[in-house]
């Protein structure tokens, strides 16, 4: 079996997979969300933490819970890392040092997972399970919570309620992401992934060296860093690590956690706003650019022109060999999809255009299918453009999902549409322009340029991979990508509630034949031409002065 | 030329900055004639003339749309003479200037004399020549009372004697208000117009990004190959200014946001050419939207008159005997349907000694008494009595043929006859029927395809509505209709989402008009009709309604296949510049120049003077709209989309090389 028929074989059983799960998952999800009545533990932790369930936010109270939430998170955890040392379970590391303690807390709180330490050095296993593996299921809930809120935008009318986000939360933490990635998780156990609270084992190497092997709590992590699309690996090799991510069973399991949410939440859009055809369109839409782009990658990477990846066959550097190099093209891709960050192979040793597709597919806004929540909420604000246009083409004020789209709705779509590439660009600008900055790229010329470009689309989009070569603990890059990735994901955030907010007090707008049809392959097309224009309009300057002029040569 | 004097002054960056992307390009503009004089060469020079002329381009597009609604303005201009009102004081009257009339104040007017302002008639009736605000010239009359009372300020009365009654404040005729109207003197952007434009300035700002923020970016390319450099778009120094400003005035929507007020003004423009003048924008924009039509029957769908269609004789009485009868007792009926029956029964026998017996309201029949005989025709229900009272019987075939033909929505006429001597005895049944306008079903039809649904409003029961509603072809009929029954439809349309558009004439309408979300007023209505609608028909034609519905549509479609087309166009833009930036460091990026163009800056300078020509070339267009045909959204979303977003797509390659063709022969541009 050549690598082709392997690569695609992997694909094939994968999207089939994700297929046959979209009605069945996406009805669960749907249900967790929408149940009228609250289970006994879920009361229990309104209790708690003194939430009445049945009171509603608007979305300006909406978004206040999440900023509070977040904020507290990022506080806690920032305080956590500080005095590891003190802890149980520290394995005899410090303190973790302010600007990279800093820098953690904001990504593992907006979901980016962005690494500036090597996990197994830095982190003890307290840290790493009570403090980044419990923000592993609340960022993504969080996420998937802001989702729903705007999807109600559109379900509900004539209301300023939003639902609870306190409830949301919960109930997406208890019903949703504990009981699936419970399984998951002893499911990688018993496919070799390690699950312990040693400290390390000391073994001798055959050079006669000795040589210390990390265990740890990984098996738990690894299921929710992947199912709620976070990607920090309990490494620093993360998903390439043989602890982590032993076989190509595992690989595949890995990869169908990160799909599963992003690609069935589209059912529940569908479901609660009263048309299973509107979320089957916007799951056709994520599914169009995904397997374009994981076609693109296999491509660039199986074909490469370079002299060494010519003779061997493909682009080997920076692959794991149990992998190979189309499971690691799919998985690069795929991650970079979403917003997972999770790695198996290194995106920095890829081919010029192999290593353009991922910073492409985070450039798209991470919408197909992106992230536990932001994916959805991102592609609908995307499809609320593009209706905005094809809808004056119909000789109408624009309507989508039976709600106009009228100044106030352009506003914060617009805005929404402005964040990330603000933060990509100026980033990147402000990085390049400062010699010290620079002085961080391990490589000159395009391919240095990329991989600052890459640090910065990776940060504000909260994936959290890297284009490795960049030394990026630094202070500079601490801080300037700890709030590219706060204001990527909390600007959005809020933009997408105000959104929503402006939604729900619509009345409904009756459906006739002189509405555009927001379920056809048509508008399916155009969704997809105008998510990939926008980007590539916005973004082409800089790409071409990196991985473009790099790939031509 | 005098568009061209107009563009100019516009130029203003106090009134430019209105349209964020025109004020974008002015300020570029500035930026690099302050450049070009500092490094004075061919280049940059004819890169800011063409920066300049993107700026003319799009405020003369303005200019032009603006221009059309002048010349109308200056006509109607003419209109408004200060003339001298009589205005009644106690018992006597008093000569004052009409710029002095209040509300309330009531004048005379006489035969050849203007109306000094408008106002309702409140005593007599003339006809009166409003030639000069509607370009009729066929005149009308005015009388008071009823829903003919309105008169215009500015119009001339043919004949008789009127007094009328005042309701204008000085300064606010419906003449004044016209002639903002049509110069757009306090045009609002309208609420569609404001979301496009939110939309092309955060378009705007992110190409704004994207153009500032690859300065550093290129300086470190450029320090990278320091040799390779060229020097008419890269220095060392980063992007040359001029060029930079360049690519950022090919990438913002500047096809779009300058046609877009022109495309708003011609909208309103293509309305009054039609002689409707819609008070607002909004309301033009929003007879794009309209969900559901009511359409009055009387007027709009039937012929204003029934007509007579069959002769239907009784047992016993021939064909030619009801058709005499018939003729007989029409021939003095001067009604339409009178004058109908007489046309189908077509005799040419005379009445001799005859005594017509008009109609009335009590007795519900008319006829003819003749020396041996009496005729009476009518309502089915009089003219049987009548037979019944003069010693007849009423057979159930005559009863049967009279309902058949009210079901199916047509009004029976029995005609009897009495010879003095013997009994009454019926001759037979008249079928008066509504006559449907010819074309009112296929207009329907593509109203419905369109997604549109027609309300027949109708005063007749609802038998008869229901048959003419089928007839022809509305979606649904309201049957004794009063006022309160069209408010309460209106209303109900309302609740469910729906945007609701209607016609009316009479005082009565006012509150469903006001209610409505586009309200067309007969300008021969009343002044009450006129204040409550949001757009006056100067030719009182409620079928414009359709056309109206058609013309809002047109203007969102015209801004959506703009701003498509203007975004399309990007695509190659970049093609053109970014390998003419950046080639001389990365030559592997020449790759993308694939148009082949001459050299960096006659790509440059090509691609500018495209995007401001394309301006040129879509002036016509945004001024006339997108062509419109009825149909579903998806078919007019497909074609619409083949046209203008592949048009986008496509147009600008083969542009950019033809100019391109031509530029590289400049000399000085290398």
């Amino acid at each position: 079996m050549g690598p082709g028929v392997a690569g695609g074989l992997f694909v094939g059983s994968l999207a089939l997979a994700i297929v046959l799960v979209y009605r069945p998952f996406g009805e669960y999800l749907y249900r967790s969300v929408t149940a009228p009545a609250h289970t006994r533990v879920e009361r229990t932790v309104y209790r708690l933490v003194g939430v009445d369930p049945e009171r509603e936010q608007s979305w300006g109270g909406y978004a206040r819970a999440v900023l509070a939430f977040s904020a507290v998170s990022t506080i806690a955890l920032y305080l956590f890392q500080r005095v590891q040392q003190h802890l149980w379970l520290s394995l005899g590391n410090a303190a973790v040092e302010p600007a990279r303690a800093w820098n953690t807390a904001i990504s593992f709180v907006t979901n980016t997972n962005w690494q500036s330490y090597s996990g197994e050095s830095t982190m003890g296993h307290l840290v790493q399970m009570a403090g980044l593996a419990v923000q592993n299921f609340v960022s993504a809930a969080v996420g998937t919570a802001v989702a729903v809120a705007f999807i109600r935008g559109f379900a509900r009318t004539r209301t300023d309620r939003l639902g609870s986000f306190w409830v949301d939360l919960t109930r997406i933490v208890l019903r949703v992401l504990l009981p699936v990635a419970a399984p998951a998780a002893v499911a990688l156990m018993a496919a070799g992934v390690v699950q312990n609270l040693g400290a390390g084992t000391d073994v001798g190497t055959l050079a006669g060296g000795t040589q210390t092997v990390t265990g740890g709590p990984v098996a738990g992590q690894e299921a929710i860093k992947q199912l709620g699309t976070n990607g920090g690996g309990f490494y620093n090799a993360n998903s390439a690590h043989p602890f982590e991510n032993p076989t190509a069973w595992t690989n595949w399991i890995q990869l169908f956690l990160v799909l599963l949410i992003p690609f069935c939440l589209p059912r529940v859009f569908g479901r609660m706003v009263g048309d299973k055809r509107q979320g089957l369109a916007i799951a056709a839409v994520m599914a169009t650019l995904a397997i374009l782009s994981v076609a693109a990658v296999n491509a660039f990477q199986l074909n490469p022109s370079g002299t060494v990846p010519a003779a061997v066959g493909a682009a080997t550097e920076g692959t794991e060999t149990r992998f190979g190099v189309s499971q690691s093209a799919t998985f690069a891709a795929l991650t970079t999809l979403t917003s997972t960050g999770a790695v198996n192979s290194f995106h920095d040793s890829y081919t010029a255009l192999g290593g353009l597709v991922p910073m492409v597919n985070m450039m798209l806004g991470e919408v197909a299918p992106g992230g536990a929540g932001s994916g959805l909420y991102g592609m609908l604000v995307l499809a609320v453009i593009t209706v905005f246009v094809a809808g004056l083409m119909v000789g109408r004020t624009p309507e989508y999902v039976r709600k106009k789209i009228g100044a106030r709705e352009m506003t914060f779509a617009s805005l929404y549409l402005l964040t990330t590439p603000a933060l990509v660009l100026v980033g990147t600008a402000v990085a390049m322009s400062c010699a010290d900055a620079r002085a961080a790229m391990a490589n000159d010329g395009p391919h240095g340029l990329s991989e600052v470009l890459y640090a910065f689309t990776s940060a504000s989009n909260n994936n959290g991979s890297a284009f490795a070569g960049l030394g990026v603990d630094t202070t500079f890059y601490n801080t300037a990508l700890g709030l590219c990735m706060a204001f990527g994901r909390f600007l959005p955030i809020v933009l997408v509630l105000a959104l929503a907010g402006s939604l729900a007090r619509q009345h409904p707008v009756p459906a006739s034949v002189g509405t555009l049809p927001t379920h056809r392959p048509l508008f399916v097309g155009m969704v997809t031409g105008v998510t990939v224009i926008v980007v590539a309009l916005t973004f082409l300057p800089a790409l071409a002065l990196g991985p473009l002029a790099e790939g031509f040569r | 030329m005098n568009h061209l004097l107009y563009a100019l002054r516009k130029l203003n960056p106090f009134v430019l900055w209105r349209s964020p992307v025109t004020f974008v390009v002015e300020v570029g503009s500035a930026f690099t004639t302050v450049l070009a004089v500092l490094r004075p060469s061919v280049f940059a020079w004819a890169v800011t003339i063409w920066l300049w002329l993107t700026v003319v381009f799009a405020n003369l597009a303005e200019a032009v749309a603006e221009g059309r609604g002048k010349a109308q303005a200056d006509s109607l201009r003419r209109a408004r003479r200060d003339t001298t009102a009589r205005r009644l004081v106690g018992d006597g009257e008093e000569e004052v200037p009409a710029s002095a009339l209040r509300p309330g104040d009531t004048v005379v007017v006489e035969a050849g004399q203007i109306i000094p302002g408008d106002g309702d008639v409140v005593e007599g009736i003339a006809s009166v020549d409003e030639s000069a605000v509607t370009g009729e010239s066929a005149p009308v009359i005015r009388e008071s009372g009823g829903d003919r009372s309105a008169v215009t300020g500015g119009t001339r009365v043919l004949s008789d004697r009127i007094v009328v009654r005042i309701t204008q404040k000085p300064g606010e005729s419906f003449l004044d208000r016209m002639i903002a109207l049509v110069e757009g003197a306090n045009r609002q952007k309208t609420p569609n117009e404001i979301a496009l434009t939110i939309l092309l300035a955060s378009l705007t700002l992110v190409f704004l990004l994207a153009v500032a923020t690859v300065q550093p970016l290129a300086i470190y390319s450029a320090a990278g190959r320091p040799s390779t450099v060229d020097g008419v778009t890269l220095t060392a120094d980063g992007v040359t200014g001029i060029v930079l400003v360049s690519l950022l005035v090919c990438l913002i929507p500047t096809t779009i946001g300058a046609l877009l007020s022109a495309i708003g003004i011609a909208g309103m423009d293509r309305l009054v050419r039609r002689n409707v003048l819609a008070m607002s924008g909004r309301a033009v924009e929003a007879a794009g939207d309209v969900d559901t039509l009511l359409l009055d029957k009387t007027g709009t769908i039937t012929l204003g008159n029934r007509q007579a269609s069959d002769l239907l004789p009784a047992a016993g009485t021939t064909a030619a005997e009801l058709a005499e009868a018939a003729h007989l007792s029409s021939l003095a009926d001067d009604t339409p349907e009178g004058r109908s029956i007489v046309t189908l029964a077509s005799r040419d026998t005379a009445a001799v000694d005859a005594t017509y017996v008009p109609f009335s309201a009590q007795t519900r029949m008319s006829g003819v008494d003749l020396p041996r005989r009496s005729i009476r025709k009518g309502a089915a229900s009089a003219v049987l009595k009548w037979v019944h009272d003069n010693g007849g019987s009423t057979s159930e075939a005559v009863r049967s043929t009279v309902d058949t033909i009210a079901t199916h929505g047509g009004t029976p006429l029995v005609v009897a006859e009495h010879v003095p001597g013997g009994p009454a005895r019926t001759l037979g049944v008249i079928h008066l029927k509504d006559v449907v306008k010819p074309g009112m079903r296929e207009r329907f039809d593509a109203l419905r395809r369109m997604g549109i649904r027609t309300v027949m409003i109708t005063g007749d029961n609802p038998l008869t509505a229901r048959a003419i509603a089928a007839e022809a072809g509305v979606d649904d009929f309201l049957a004794e209709a009063t006022p309160e029954d069209k408010l309460a439809l209106i209303r109900k349309e309302q609740e469910g989402g729906r945007l609701v558009a209607m016609t009316g004439d009479g005082t009565n309408d006012a509150p469903a008009l006001a209610q409505a979300d586009v309200g067309v007023a007969m300008n021969s209505g009343t002044s009450a009709a006129k204040e409550a609608g949001n757009m006056v028909d100067l030719d009182s034609d409620p079928t414009k309604l359709i056309e109206i519905v058609a013309i809002g549509k047109q203007l969102l479609i015209t801004r959506g296949a703009l701003t498509t087309f203007s975004v399309a166009n990007d695509i190659a833009k970049y093609f053109a510049i970014i390998p003419a930036i950046f080639a001389a460091v990365y030559p592997g990026l020449d790759a993308l120049n694939v148009m082949r163009l001459a050299s960096p800056a006659s790509a440059v300078l090509s691609a500018v003077a495209f995007n401001a020509l394309v301006i040129v070339a879509l002036i016509p267009l945004a001024l006339r709209g997108v062509r419109y045909s009825p149909g579903d959204a998806a078919s007019l979303l497909r074609r619409n989309l083949l046209v203008f977003g592949l048009g986008g797509l496509v147009a600008p390659f083969v542009g950019i090389k033809l100019i391109d063709l031509v530029v590289q022969f400049v000399p000085g541009i290398v």
